[in-house]
This record gives C-alpha cells, sequence and structure tokens, in this order.
C-alpha cells in the first residue's frame, strides 16, 4: 500500500504544473475562452510537446504508456487551472475507445494525430430522454453492404463543436433501453448528414447538439463489436468518471485554497473576516470534504484497474457520489465565503464553482450513482 | 501508488482474524454484538489473552513489550479488532499513560508501571477533565502543593471514564498558580485507592454508567509518582493526545455495524417487505457506506504516509479522521433506530445484563444511539477538531 507518486509521477507532475503555472493563469484563460472555438490551440500543442496528449497510449501506439495515476495527475492539474482544451473528450474518452477497441488500422489512423494535437475526438452519447443511462440509445446505425448508416439525435456533446472525429453510440439491434444491440462508431464530423447546433457550456467550455441523417460509414468505423458494446461504453464512461473526479479534486483544492486567503485578507470590522470562528469552522469543514474527495478519487483511480467490472464500476460510482457531495459543498461555500465578490463573473471563485457543478451533473449525478451503489448491494 | 496489501500482510490480517476467532470469548462478542457493556471481569479476561500471546501493548516499542509492527500491520490489526469484533485495549493505560511513561518516566517508573499496564493488573482512568475545565482544559483547578516528600492533591475531576473499576489514575494538577495556565502543570500518577479519593457515579442518558466525578480531598502522593519534570504536564498531555491519531477513526466499529444494520434490515419488515428493499433506506445506508468507504481511505493515506515518513510531521489529513469518524458511527447508530423502528422504544429495566431475553435483539439499540452523541464531543469535541484545522491546516 502506497499512495506516494514515484519519481516519474513527481517529474510529470511539475512539468504539467509548470507548463499550466507559466500559460494558464486566469487572465490568460480569459484570451483563450475568446479564441476561435473557446480554447486555446497553442496550448493544445505545447500539451502535446510534453507528451501529455499521448500519456495514456500504448507505447508500441506511439505514447507513454501511462495509466490511471498519470492521468489522475494530469486531470488534477487541469482542474487547477480550470483548463478548456478539450483533455477528457479526446485523450480520455476518445482516446479510450481506441485504446481499448480500435484494430491496429484503426489505431494508425487517428492515435498519431490526437498525439501530435492536429485532431481532437468527441463522444456522442446523451439523447434526450437517455439522461445518465448508457444503455438507453436510440439512434441507430443499420448496416449497408460493408459498410453502416447511422441516424439520430446526440445532445451536449462536448467538444462537439471543434472534434475532427465524434464517437458515436448507436443501435444496430434490440429496443431503446435494451443492453444488448449497441455499438461504437467513429464519424468524421464533417461527413454527408452530420448537423450541429453549437453553443457554449455554462463553465466555459463548448458543446454541440448533433444530428445524423443517413449519416454513411464503412466497416472501418466501427470500434469492437456492433452488436455488444455496452461494456466497452461501460469501461470508457468508467475512465471517464474517474478523471472527473481527479479534476474535481484540484478544482477544490484550488478553491479553498483562493477562499482561505480571501478570508484571511478581507478585512470587515477592522479584522480579518478569516478571525470569526463560524468562518473558520466553515472553512474547515471545506478542507474535510476536499480531503474525502482526494481519498475517494485515489481510490477510484485504483478501482479503475480492478478485474471484477462489477467491482469497479461499483467503487467508481462510490467515488463520484463523494466527489458530487464535496464539489457541492466546496463550491458553494466558496462562493458564500467569497460575499458579494464571489457572485462577480469577474472573480475566478465563481468560474471554479461552476465547473465544479457541472461535473456533479456529467456521467451520473450523486443520486444516480448513490441509487447504483445501493442497488449493488453497497460497499461492505 | 498502490492500494493493494503485500502478500505479508495479508497472511498476517489472517492469522490476527484466526487468533480472535480461536480466542475471543463468544460471550463478549455477541454482547459487542448487540451494543451491550462488558463487565470488567469480560474486559480484563480477554486483554490478558491478548497480552499472553503479546499484541496487548502492540504500538509500544519493543523494548517495553511492543511488536514492532509496521504502521500497515497495526492498521490491519485494529481493523479486525475492531470489526470482529472484540475489545479494544484499554486506552487509557495503553494508548494514553503508557506512552507518556515510557517516553518521559524515569526508569523506576517505566520498571514499576509498564508491566502492569500490558497486563491490566492496574486498571487506570484519565484525570483530564474538570467542571469548569471542558474543552478550555489548561484552566483545570485541581491543585498538588508540595509537602515534604508528598504531594496533597485536592480538587475534582469529572468525565472519569470507568473510574468505578480504576486502580491508578493520572492526573493534570496546577503546581504553580502563578504561571501563566498552560505552565503550571503538572502530569501526577497515583492509586484511586489512596485515601481522600471518592468515585461518584454520574449516569448518562443511555441509562449506563460509564462515567464519573472524582473527588480528590487532601490526598497524599509519594513525591516520585510526578512524571517527567514538574510544571511539564501540558506538554506530556498534547503528547498524549496527539499520540493517537489513527484509531480514532474506528472504522472497523462502522463496518461492523453496518453489517448489523443489513442482517437486521432483511429480518426487519416494513411495507410488507424487509426494509433493507426499501429504496429511501437503502440509498441512505449507501451514502453512509461511501463515507465510511472515504473515511477508510483517508485513514490509509495517513498510515501508508506515517509507515514511510514517521510520525513526525503529521499528514493533514489525520485532522479529518476524528471529525468524519464520529460523525459516521453516529449514522451508524441512527440507522439501527431506523431499521427497529417502534421497538426503539421499549426500556429494558434489567440494564444490559441480557436476563430479558425477549428483548435481546432491540434492546440495546436505542441506549447505544443515545450513547453514541458522545463520539463527537470527547476527545476534543467536533468544534475544537475544526478550530485545530483551521488554525494548524488552513493557517486562520
Amino acid at each position: 500500500m502506497d499512495f506516494d507518486l514515484n519519481e516519474e509521477q513527481r517529474l510529470l507532475k511539475e512539468s504539467i504544473d509548470g507548463l499550466l503555472t507559466d500559460s494558464y493563469d486566469f487572465e490568460q484563460r480569459k484570451k483563450y475562452m475568446a479564441e476561435k472555438g473557446g480554447w486555446s490551440k497553442t496550448v493544445w500543442l505545447k500539451l502535446a510537446e510534453q507528451g501529455l496528449l499521448g500519456l495514456p497510449f500504448a507505447e508500441a501506439d506511439g505514447g507513454f504508456g501511462g495509466g490511471g495515476v498519470e492521468t489522475m495527475i494530469v486531470m488534477e492539474a487541469l482542474g487547477k487551472a480550470l483548463v478548456l482544451e478539450p483533455y477528457l473528450a479526446t485523450v480520455v474518452i476518445g482516446g479510450g475507445f481506441l485504446r481499448h477497441a480500435a484494430t491496429d488500422a484503426q489505431k494508425a489512423a487517428h492515435v498519431p494525430a490526437i498525439i501530435d494535437g492536429s485532431k481532437t475526438l468527441a463522444f456522442a452519447q446523451i439523447e434526450k430522454n437517455s439522461r445518465y443511462d448508457l444503455f438507453d440509445v436510440s439512434t441507430t446505425a443499420k448496416k449497408k453492404g460493408d459498410g453502416w448508416v447511422i441516424d439520430g439525435e446526440k445532445f451536449v456533446v462536448l467538444n462537439g463543436e471543434n472534434a475532427d472525429t465524434l464517437v458515436v453510440t448507436a443501435r444496430t439491434k434490440g429496443d431503446r433501453r435494451d443492453r444488448s444491440g449497441i455499438g461504437v462508431f467513429l464519424v468524421p464530423a464533417n461527413a454527408k448528414g452530420v448537423t450541429k447546433k453549437s453553443y457554449p457550456t455554462q463553465d466555459g467550455l463548448h458543446a454541440a447538439d448533433i444530428t445524423f441523417t443517413g449519416v454513411e460509414v464503412g466497416a472501418d468505423a466501427v470500434l469492437g463489436n456492433p452488436e455488444d458494446s455496452l461494456a466497452l461504453i461501460e469501461r470508457v464512461v468508467d475512465e471517464a468518471r474517474v478523471a472527473l473526479c481527479a479534476e474535481a479534486v484540484g478544482l477544490m483544492d484550488e478553491s479553498l485554497k483562493t477562499t482561505v486567503e480571501y478570508i484571511k485578507t478581507r478585512k470587515q470590522f477592522g479584522v480579518a473576516i478569516g478571525s470569526f470562528q463560524s468562518l473558520q469552522h466553515r472553512a474547515s469543514d471545506m478542507f474535510v470534504a476536499a480531503e474525502q474527495a482526494r481519498s475517494m478519487s485515489m481510490f477510484a483511480t485504483m478501482a479503475n484497474d480492478f478485474e471484477d467490472a462489477k467491482e469497479r464500476t461499483n467503487a467508481i460510482a462510490a467515488a463520484k457520489v463523494q466527489i458530487g457531495k464535496s464539489a457541492k459543498f466546496v463550491g458553494q461555500q466558496s462562493i458564500q465565503l467569497h460575499g458579494g465578490i464571489g457572485m462577480t463573473m469577474e472573480a475566478k471563485i465563481g468560474h471554479y464553482f461552476k465547473r465544479l457543478t457541472m461535473i456533479e451533473n456529467t456521467f451520473g449525478d450523486t443520486d444516480y450513482h448513490q441509487r447504483r451503489v445501493a442497488d449493488a448491494g453497497g460497499l461492505i | 501508488m498502490d492500494l493493494a496489501f503485500t502478500k505479508e500482510e495479508q497472511a498476517f490480517r489472517e492469522e490476527v482474524r484466526q487468533f480472535f476467532r480461536d480466542n475471543v470469548p463468544p460471550d463478549t462478542r455477541r454482547k459487542l454484538v448487540e451494543g451491550r457493556h462488558l463487565t470488567k471481569d469480560e474486559m480484563v479476561t480477554w486483554w490478558r489473552i491478548l497480552n499472553k500471546k503479546g499484541w496487548g501493548v502492540s504500538h509500544w516499542p519493543k523494548e517495553y513489550g511492543g511488536t514492532g509492527w509496521t504502521s500497515v500491520q497495526h492498521y490491519i490489526f485494529n481493523e479486525e479488532l475492531q470489526s470482529y469484533p472484540a475489545p479494544q485495549p484499554l486506552a487509557f493505560g495503553v494508548s494514553m499513560v503508557g506512552p507518556v511513561i515510557y517516553t518521559f518516566g524515569n526508569e523506576k517508573q517505566k520498571k514499576k508501571y509498564l508491566p502492569r499496564i500490558a497486563n491490566v493488573d492496574d486498571w487506570w482512568c484519565q484525570g483530564f477533565s474538570e467542571p469548569g475545565s471542558g474543552s478550555d482544559l489548561a484552566s483545570l483547578k485541581t491543585k498538588a502543593e508540595r509537602r515534604g516528600d508528598k504531594w496533597i492533591i485536592n480538587g475534582q475531576k469529572t468525565w472519569t471514564t470507568l473510574a468505578q473499576h480504576a486502580d491508578m489514575i493520572f492526573c493534570l494538577c496546577r503546581t504553580d498558580a502563578s504561571a501563566k495556565k498552560q505552565m503550571g502543570i503538572s502530569f501526577i500518577v497515583f492509586s484511586m485507592k489512596s485515601k481522600g479519593v471518592t468515585v461518584r457515579p454520574i449516569q448518562t442518558i443511555d441509562g449506563g454508567h460509564e462515567v464519573n466525578e472524582v473527588f480528590f480531598d487532601d490526598v497524599e502522593v509519594p513525591i516520585e509518582n510526578l512524571i517527567g519534570e514538574e510544571n511539564k504536564g501540558w506538554d506530556y498531555a498534547k503528547f498524549l493526545l496527539g499520540n493517537e491519531r489513527t484509531g480514532i477513526a474506528r472504522v472497523g466499529v462502522s463496518k461492523e455495524r453496518i453489517r448489523r444494520i443489513k442482517d437486521l434490515a432483511s429480518k426487519v419488515e416494513s411495507g410488507g417487505r424487509p426494509i433493507i428493499q426499501d429504496a429511501a433506506f437503502r440509498e441512505k445506508l449507501a451514502a453512509c457506506e461511501i463515507e465510511l468507504k472515504a473515511l477508510e481511505l483517508t485513514q490509509l493515506r495517513v498510515v501508508a504516509d506515517e509507515g514511510k515518513h514517521g510520525k513526525g510531521k503529521p499528514n493533514p489529513a489525520s485532522s479529518v479522521l476524528k471529525i468524519k469518524g464520529s460523525e459516521i458511527q453516529q449514522t451508524t447508530t441512527e440507522l439501527l433506530m431506523e431499521v427497529i423502528g417502534p421497538f426503539a422504544a421499549p426500556y429494558d429495566v434489567h440494564g444490559d445484563d441480557g436476563s430479558n431475553e425477549a428483548m435481546d435483539w432491540t434492546a440495546q439499540i436505542a441506549p447505544s444511539y443515545f450513547n453514541n452523541r458522545k463520539v463527537s464531543i470527547y476527545g476534543g469535541s467536533n468544534e475544537i477538531q475544526r478550530n485545530i484545522i483551521a488554525k494548524a491546516v488552513l493557517g486562520l
């Protein structure tokens, strides 16, 4: 049992923290936000230069063979700096599908372009009524010759506005909520029949609602088994949840730090407001919440390697519950302790709160995952 | 980072578990599961079994009878002990006064007291809190005056746990009234059988008798019973309170209680089916289990940190343990109350001697709920813990 980072992991942490300290303060972030697409291509290429976009890919595929801990380190750092670039959508999720299910030819077509920063991906999964159920898929993929024809609507596709390739879940067999009959398809974003309605999200990212109308793709678009890929989807989404847990820990750390600094310097009644016990206790509770979240983020990172899929997903669900609760508390109290200034767009704390809030509602909220843990018979 | 226990650690867990299976008296275990109080005999019997095995004072240095285990082994031992469940060693002797004596006491004191603590030949109690000195412990007034080769002790202690069984007390006494309040306190040990010591029971809201008031009326104590230096007692008290950082989370206790909740909840019906099938109840239980898992991980982080970097610089996460540990213990007792519903009400006038079999399975659940309100109060209340985090961790 060991919770420390090894030497290589420490270096990785230093390297990404260093990069973001130099190129990602709150003012710089505002500029990136105003760029076309809502994030900075320059920063993205810097991440590529440092090898971070190739982190989880196997060395044979041109990557660095990093594991869960390496992704945790990066996601925490990205959270801390409130990074806008599509690391989750491209490297963690898109990359996850490629790592777990792509053929050599599919890898050759996509992985090098991800690693060098020339290409980003997006995961088109959410449907109008699917909410958080990954198996609730109405979008269809029908066989046509060697290839497939995709029809359906996907919503809130993160990085959907900018992605070059879409990873689309679609039903090849069965009814809307059947657990079997679901496939995963790689669809070029500029394919005929793909239409997008793009918009910024509440937390400053960008997403799109995407309609697929008779979109034809070849046989090489299929990832894994076109008739039975729910386990693959669950596996990759679990990895995304783990990454979000780590990002949230980074966000909470920075929120707490910023808030503590604020109440140490803000004076009322002639003293720093941090000298008041009611505020001290609130800050202590924020610390407790953040530490519990960190513990569960680590647990989720390690659970990701559990061999038993049920045990893995149950542990990650539990982590997402803790992260959701802690994130809500730390986020809300950060605003409260900042007072009026916390309500302004100008102060950075509100932006952390908004990202934390959106994370809770991504890939299953607290109630959703708590129910899953309860239905699985708990953890003990 | 690696969550897995090594093969050796897993084998150690099995060894500990097997020892408990073979050696914990079944009746003792049953009483703990049901939340009953144990008699002095039952506790001492078990502690001597443990001591005979060489595990009575496991975390002491080897030269005083400790095991030389790693932090992880201590963690495993405690978890297995709590979740079996078996009675935990008497903290007042083993975790509190023992380490003070082997760290600050002289050779004579070590020889005299340590083996007797290990074998519970002396039952120790703690003389810290006073009626006017709870969270503000340093304001204590119990006085020790030097007269010839004796200390003359006058004053009153309170919340003295199991003083009714005690042979010895370690006591914070004011020895210099003119010094700043933390500076004039000494750490003195003496016999509870001394002339002038009176123990008066306090009945707590669960109906039990765990705590007492203890009065000192011109109690004469040999001068050599001072531990360490005169007027340095506050330092020793801080050492003592900071010593037991990880056990306080009581993760094993809460795990055991969750197993009991699940067991009862699959038998007790609500709406014509076992209450465990009720979605609202199940989700509440899951929420508690998730909190507990997070706490377990936090504790493991602290344990792993101590193992690697020593106990010198406490991991800031350790201050989470008391707050969350006590909250979760309280939640588990609340959930038990919820499971038994109307059967929480009957008050067993026989107390917890088990003579009323009809009430056996429910009798101690409400008292245990009432009793567990103490866990967020004792050992530095949770509000004091928040003060500590604010000051020591956040720098406020």
